[in-house]
């Protein structure tokens, strides 16, 4: 049956389909660079975006008024694991602003799109605001939460992220365990000192058992730290949501101070969430002066005024206004570094699969 | 359309003898009815209730100031985009699809009736994934493609391929019962009488398949309106450049800005509901057509 008609026929589909691909490589093009505007692409974690709104109008007045030429800034936003993993694949970001070092690390190791040694390019560990991890509690405090202790008090439902998934949870985490060190060793330096190890092992082992006592309370794991406050805040479930500092003066200013109270725990642990220069992508896209420009206004007066502005604690506060600092309660922060050796060993021992977390949380 | 009188007057006999043979009690079919319609209630209306009741639970200002924003008008404008591609080529890809199956033999015909099947039986994040692995960074036509300066992945022509491949089945799906009940005798006189390939097909299959094709159409857009999964794999989240209207929901709900978020759900609900009007009266035409098909055979389709 078929004939020389017929083939005629495929031929128009075959020409018409060939056009329609065509058109896509065009797109394509027109996706990749339309014109010589500047840009840059930040890819960044949740719960930047309220900031790095107002940090992009900020820079971009400022580059204007230095250069003269305009830049528009695009953003992405997620869970910092998987914008990482975007960043493997192939998301062309010219700066990423991540939610912890660990995650960096691995567009480095993976694809190789700056030096390894990426954290020393810029001050303080290349990160131009920290932020901690506190509890978020109704009005009230009704359990009387004052401390990690409280936390494990039978009657107390506690709200926090999968440490799997969600780079705030880990945080978590790794406040809960350091409480725990803290208490049992008074010193922390002892960690350190070969001639502690038994007590350091001893602590080691209470911090477990803290830690499992504590997820055990925890009646629901969400996959990323907006999941979880969603789950404390508009669905009401659990008496405590460990929170970063940034997100819970967020929820506290969003659904009015009537609802929740901050508490400030005897110690916590430092967040560092870093920013870097993606190397290759920057200078393939011809923005590496732009880039590094934008990510050195992060530490100008004017980015930590915003940062302060939007609840991370500013690494200079030199210039920011006096009750955006105050409302940052002084308290003692272990770091990751010396305590947990840095984030691919805690992330190997407590996180991977296998890990200290897999082997203590056992969903009923 | 001759046949059609015939058609209506066969189903009404046919329904009419299915609905007599039945012999439950009133109550029964009572409860079933109100099962049902219950059911529906709770599952479906409600739900669109709500969300149109969040889109305006800050007044009809707030509603249209949310859709005037310009990540939700990019939005927009994205999803409109990648239906225009992909629905016309899908119809496109479907049409050609169910010509060679239905027209011609050739080996491997069943096979590809079960490949064209794939994209509804992959998840939606597998089917994302796939393209990652063959555009992204480290995939196999990644470095080629890096080299040109091409990007497909975490940009406007991925969305549109994931859509296509999600969407591609609706057309073919709908087109090869037809065309098989309706058989080639059609096209065959066609061809004794002259007509080329292209006015056959414009002249002949083409109004035969019109009610059927649109279906395809209709169903086709809505999904590729509506995709999230695998759209969102390939996204890269973008505000204002690689968000389609659902991803962009999500984000505005883990951002707390829940007008917003409805807002742009209540265009996706309204699509929802335009396609299903649209579908209900497709679909009786498309049924007549089919009966038509199966009433007269292929086999004496010219007497």
């Amino acid at each position: 049956m078929p004939s020389g008609r017929t083939s005629g026929r495929f031929g128009l589909v075959v020409i018409l389909g060939l056009a329609g691909l065509a058109g896509l490589v065009s797109l394509a093009n027109v996706g990749c660079q339309s014109s010589d505007e500047l840009t840059l692409l930040n890819v960044s974690y949740d719960p930047t975006r309220e900031f790095y709104k107002e940090f992009n109008e900020e820079f971009t007045r400022h580059w204007k008024e230095t250069t003269g030429q305009d830049v528009r800034v695009d953003m992405s936003h997620g869970g910092a694991g998987k914008q990482a993993r975007a960043v493997i694949d192939g998301l062309k970001a010219d700066v990423v602003t991540l939610a912890l070092a660990y995650d960096i690390d691995a567009i480095s190791r993976e694809a190789g799109l700056m030096p390894e040694d990426w954290q020393k390019r810029l001050p303080h560990n290349s990160c131009p605001y920290t932020s901690t991890i506190v509890f978020l509690v109704r009005k009230g405090n009704p359990k009387g939460i004052k401390d990690w202790g409280d936390l494990v008090k039978p009657d107390v439902s506690i709200i926090t992220p999968n440490p799997k998934t969600s780079g705030g949870a880990r945080w978590n985490y790794l406040a809960a365990w350091g409480y725990v060190l803290k208490k049992e060793l008074g010193d922390l330096a002892k960690i350190n000192d070969p001639s502690q190890k038994e007590a350091v092992d001893r602590a080691h082992a209470a911090a477990r058992e803290f830690v499992t006592k504590l997820f055990r309370q925890v009646p629901v794991l969400d996959s990323g730290a907006r999941g979880s406050t969603v789950t404390f805040d508009q669905r009401e479930m659990g008496d405590v949501l460990l929170a970063w500092e940034n997100e819970a003066f967020r929820v506290l200013q969003d659904s009015g101070p009537d609802k929740f109270e901050i508490v400030v725990p005897s110690i916590s642990i430092l967040a560092e969430p870093p920013v870097t220069l993606m190397d290759k992508v920057a200078d393939k896209h011809g923005a590496r002066a732009v880039a590094e420009a934008y990510l050195k206004h992060l530490y100008s007066p004017a980015g930590q005024r915003l940062a302060a502005k939007h609840f991370y604690r500013p690494v200079s506060p030199e210039g920011v206004p006096a009750e955006d600092v105050a409302r940052f309660v002084k308290v003692e922060l272990i770091r990751i570094d010396d305590v947990f050796g840095g984030w691919a060993k805690a992330q190997k021992e407590h996180f991977d699969d296998g890990g200290v977390f897999d082997q203590i949380y056992k969903p009923e | 359309m001759p046949a059609a009188p015939t058609t209506l007057d066969r189903s009404k006999t046919v329904a009419g003898r299915r609905a007599g043979a039945t012999t439950e009690p009133w109550w029964i079919r009572g409860l079933l009815i109100g099962v049902t319609v219950v059911f529906l209630g709770a599952f479906l209306f409600v739900p669109l209730l709500a969300v149109f009741a969040q889109a305006l639970s800050k007044g009809v200002a707030a509603y249209f100031h949310s859709l005037i924003d310009a990540d939700a008008l990019a939005s927009i404008r994205l999803t409109l985009l990648t239906a225009a591609i992909s629905v016309p080529a899908s119809a496109l890809v479907g049409v050609a699809a169910a010509w060679a199956i239905t027209k011609f033999d050739f080996v491997g015909k069943s096979l590809l009736i079960t490949v064209i099947d794939l994209p509804f039986t992959v998840s939606p994040v597998v089917a994302g994934l796939i393209f990652v692995l063959l555009f992204g960074r480290r995939g196999w036509l990644g470095p080629w493609l890096d080299a040109q300066g091409i990007q497909i992945i975490f940009a406007v022509p991925g969305i549109v391929l994931v859509t296509l491949f999600v969407t591609f089945p609706f057309v073919a799906r709908e087109l090869i019962p037809l065309m098989q009940a309706q058989g080639t005798e059609e096209e065959e006189a066609a061809r004794v009488l002259g007509a080329s390939g292209w006015r056959m097909f414009r002249r002949v299959t083409l109004p035969n398949i019109k009610w059927a094709l649109l279906y395809g159409v209709i169903l086709c857009n809505a999904r590729a309106m509506g995709e999230f999964g695998a759209v969102s794999v390939v996204s890269g989240h973008i505000r204002g450049h690689t968000n389609t209207m659902p991803l962009h929901v999500e984000i505005l709900y883990n951002d707390y800005e829940f007008v917003g978020a409805f807002t742009v759900a209540s265009l996706l609900a309204m699509l929802a509901l335009v396609t299903l009007v649209a579908k209900s009266i497709i679909e009786w035409r498309a049924a007549r057509q089919m009966a038509a098909a199966e009433l007269t055979g292929p086999r004496d389709e010219l007497e």
